[in-house]
């Protein structure tokens, strides 16, 4: 226990200050979490839809958990399923083969059912376009409401974007 | 074992591994299949391609197997044998020689509609009814037939388990956490798991023939995104299969900067995976920990390569940066100080009893089943099989690296966890010595590459982090066509999936995602 105890006591607290929504202006944490509980009332919900990725977008996504970016502390949780979620975070293009099971998983997520594409993939299709076994970009399938470029984006771009949706969420 | 007491008249391909190349008949193909098999040999891949050229060529099976002396890689010609039904070309099964053939033969007769003889499964397998049965992706005459709209992927034929008290499970494709889409159907019994059937695919997007339609020089960035977590393994692959067709020799720094790469890919996923683990059991502060490490890790990448998964760093030819002293400096000491904060680490995940009580006997595959099944890579090596191409085939610059193996005989969570560590261990020493010889001096870092104007066939093979990424490359240069015919990619997860649902059997329902995470196999590298 107490090598446990040393390591926490010796790294403290990495968390950094988050990054600002899509207008220029830098927010502090705490204001971030006032804006989700504002729009929604609660934490922010987030199911995560790998529907073709190569997989490092889910890397980068990953990386959110880590103490850096402390995104628990901003109020914002992945969760298990579409029902309790108030944003879909996608990634890749859409493997035909998950076409259905992204629209299902749209279907089952209740109002708002903000939905952020991350990564090339996701917004244009990426380096592997359409053809007969992917439907291309994220918004082929589904309504995107944000597009998050990048190959893959760095988890503060993801974050960014998150952010992005959630105020355009109010203003919609 | 010998590959000339097998087989006469190869042909050795260009390359910094040895790889060799023959075209056999039938009998030879199932005579080469048996005695690989009885000499201990390994089946690394198999594949089908379209060598039809107007009237003349035609369908082709291909097998690449590792063998002592290294790679060998066969081609079946598919012509008029074709009795059983003139659709389906048909070749002899390999899979009572190589368990790991079946999902691989399925793979083939979706894509290019060859089928093999006596196969008992005959289920599509990347097929999903995304495109009709029987209209095959890699034929070449054959026009695209329109896609049919979205449809039910419920009529897959999973097999039954019946009995008393046995209930199914069925789990994905979209699973709960952050990770990519399968589908897993459990049969159990209370809590115990009796059998666990997979099905795959479900990422397929069609990367083989997409790779058809990129320029061969910028179809590396297609390579490197196969498998996100291996994309340096995949860049490297698919140029050294370039390279391989075009005889270039790249320059000996670019050499030592790929395997600067590589290495730190590896370090990169271990530290994640540690992590994860340490989180599947309940234990938090082991994600905490390992993944501020990987942070770390990620951030000096990018300051150094210019990415924080060193995407396209590799490129034909070479590579596409140099690092200037100061910045080997700060990769040198990073290597230091994770280094000791790992070692610290270990300490506390072996004296953790709830840990080390989780992963213990926890998803067992022992050496036996682990070798008659073919399990490679990582999660071969810690269930006693002793294969690192690294140290097995040492090309540059791991010939001047003796890289020294991890493996372990328990075959259970905590092996694959003891040779995880094991490894960044070994990785952050290799990396050490990478980093003085480049500090050494500057040098060439890339050579132009020049396609040859006939056709030409090439492979890459790499000790990526999870196991032996292969790619088996097909370049026509003729009458200026200047195209991939054909690029075939294989990730050790195609041999690891079916491993795993052996290792599952008798565990517990909640133990899977902390048996799944220590094997962490790819779904895209598989479903392509
Ligand atoms: S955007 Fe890039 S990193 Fe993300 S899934 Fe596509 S290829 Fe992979």
């Amino acid at each position: 226990m107490w090598r446990i105890l040393r390591q926490i006591a010796r790294n403290g607290i990495r968390s950094e200050a988050p990054p600002a929504g899509n207008d220029a202006l830098r927010v502090d944490g705490e204001q971030i979490q006032r804006e989700i509980l504002a729009i929604l009332g609660q934490a922010l919900s987030i199911r995560e839809v790998d529907a073709g990725s190569c997989n490092a977008c889910e890397l980068e996504i990953n990386a959110l958990n880590n103490p850096y970016y402390n995104i628990e502390g901003l109020g914002i949780r992945f969760v298990a399923s579409p029902r309790h979620a108030d944003m879909l975070l996608v990634t890749g293009p859409v493997a035909r083969n998950m076409e259905l099971a992204l629209r299902r998983t749209y279907e089952a997520t209740p109002a708002p059912k903000l939905v952020v594409a991350v990564g090339d993939c996701g917004c244009d299709g990426g380096i592997f376009g359409e053809g007969y076994a992917s439907c291309g970009r994220v918004a082929n399938v589904i309504p995107v409401d944000v597009a998050v470029p990048g190959c893959p984006p760095e988890p503060i771009e993801i974050l960014r974007g998150i952010l992005t949706a959630v105020r355009r969420g109010r203003q919609g | 074992m010998l590959i000339a007491q097998f087989i006469e008249d190869l042909e050795h391909l260009p390359g910094p591994l040895p790889m060799h190349y023959r075209t056999v008949r039938a009998d030879t193909w199932r005579r080469v299949a048996q005695a690989v098999s009885e000499a201990g040999g390994r089946l690394l891949s198999l594949w089908g391609s379209d060598r039809t050229r107007g009237a003349s060529g035609s369908l082709v099976i291909s097998a690449a197997y590792v063998v002592r002396e290294g790679l060998l890689w066969l081609d079946l010609p598919l012509g008029e044998r074709s009795v059983i039904d003139p659709q389906h070309p048909s070749y002899p099964d390999l899979v009572p020689f190589f368990p790991c053939a079946a999902h691989l033969q399925r793979a083939a007769a979706d894509l290019l509609g060859v089928v093999a003889e006596g196969a008992t499964d005959r289920r599509a397998w990347l097929n999903h009814g995304a495109w009709p049965a029987n209209w095959h992706p890699l034929r070449r005459q054959d026009p695209h037939p329109g896609l049919p709209a979205a449809q039910e992927v419920t009529d897959y034929a999973f097999v039954r388990v019946a009995g008393d008290g046995v209930h199914e499970i069925p789990v994905g494709p979209v699973h709960a956490g952050i990770i990519e889409p399968g589908h897993f159907r459990f049969s159990v019994v209370g809590e115990k798991v009796l059998r666990l059937e997979q099905r795959l695919g479900y990422k397929h997007k069609g990367i083989e023939k997409r790779f058809t339609e990129l320029p061969p020089l910028a179809a590396n960035r297609l390579a490197g995104r196969i498998s996100g977590d291996s994309t340096v393994a995949y860049a490297w692959s698919y140029c050294m299969a370039l390279e391989s067709l075009a005889s270039c020799e790249i320059p000996e720094r670019a050499c030592w900067l790929r395997a600067l790469l590589l290495e730190r890919e590896r370090v990169a996923n271990h530290l994640g995976d540690l992590g994860a683990l340490g989180n599947d059991a309940a234990f938090a502060f082991g994600l905490a920990q390992f993944s501020r490490l990987r942070e770390d890790w990620l951030r000096l990448a990018k300051e150094a390569f210019g990415h924080r998964l060193m995407m396209d760093g590799i490129v034909p030819g070479g590579v596409a940066s140099d690092i200037d002293r100061s910045s080997a400096d700060r990769l040198f000491r990073q290597c230091d100080s994770v280094e000791r904060e790992v070692l610290q680490l270990q300490q506390v995940y072996d004296e953790h009893s709830g840990l080390q009580d989780r992963f213990m006997t926890t998803g067992r595959v022992t050496p036996e089943l682990a070798s008659q099944l073919g399990l490679t890579g990582l999660a071969g090596r810690a269930s006693g099989q002793a294969v690192d191409l690294r140290c097995d085939q040492p090309w540059a610059p791991y010939d001047r690296l003796q890289v020294k193996i991890a493996t372990c005989s328990d075959g259970d969570v905590a092996a694959r966890v003891m040779v995880r560590f094991a490894e960044i261990s070994e990785s952050l020493r290799l990396l050490r010595v990478i980093l003085c010889r480049l500090s050494e001096g500057a040098g060439e870092t890339r050579r132009e590459l020049r396609l040859p104007a006939k056709a030409a066939l090439g492979a890459g093979w790499v000790e990526g982090w999870r196991g032996e990424v292969f790619v088996a490359l097909e370049w026509d240069g003729e009458n200026g066509s200047n195209g991939i015919r054909r690029c075939h990619i294989h990730d050790p997860s195609w041999q690891n999936w079916p491993v795993l649902v052996h290792a599952v059997i008798g565990n517990i329902v909640p133990d899977f995602p902390l048996i799944n995470k220590s094997f962490n196999l790819s779904y895209s590298g598989h479903d392509l």
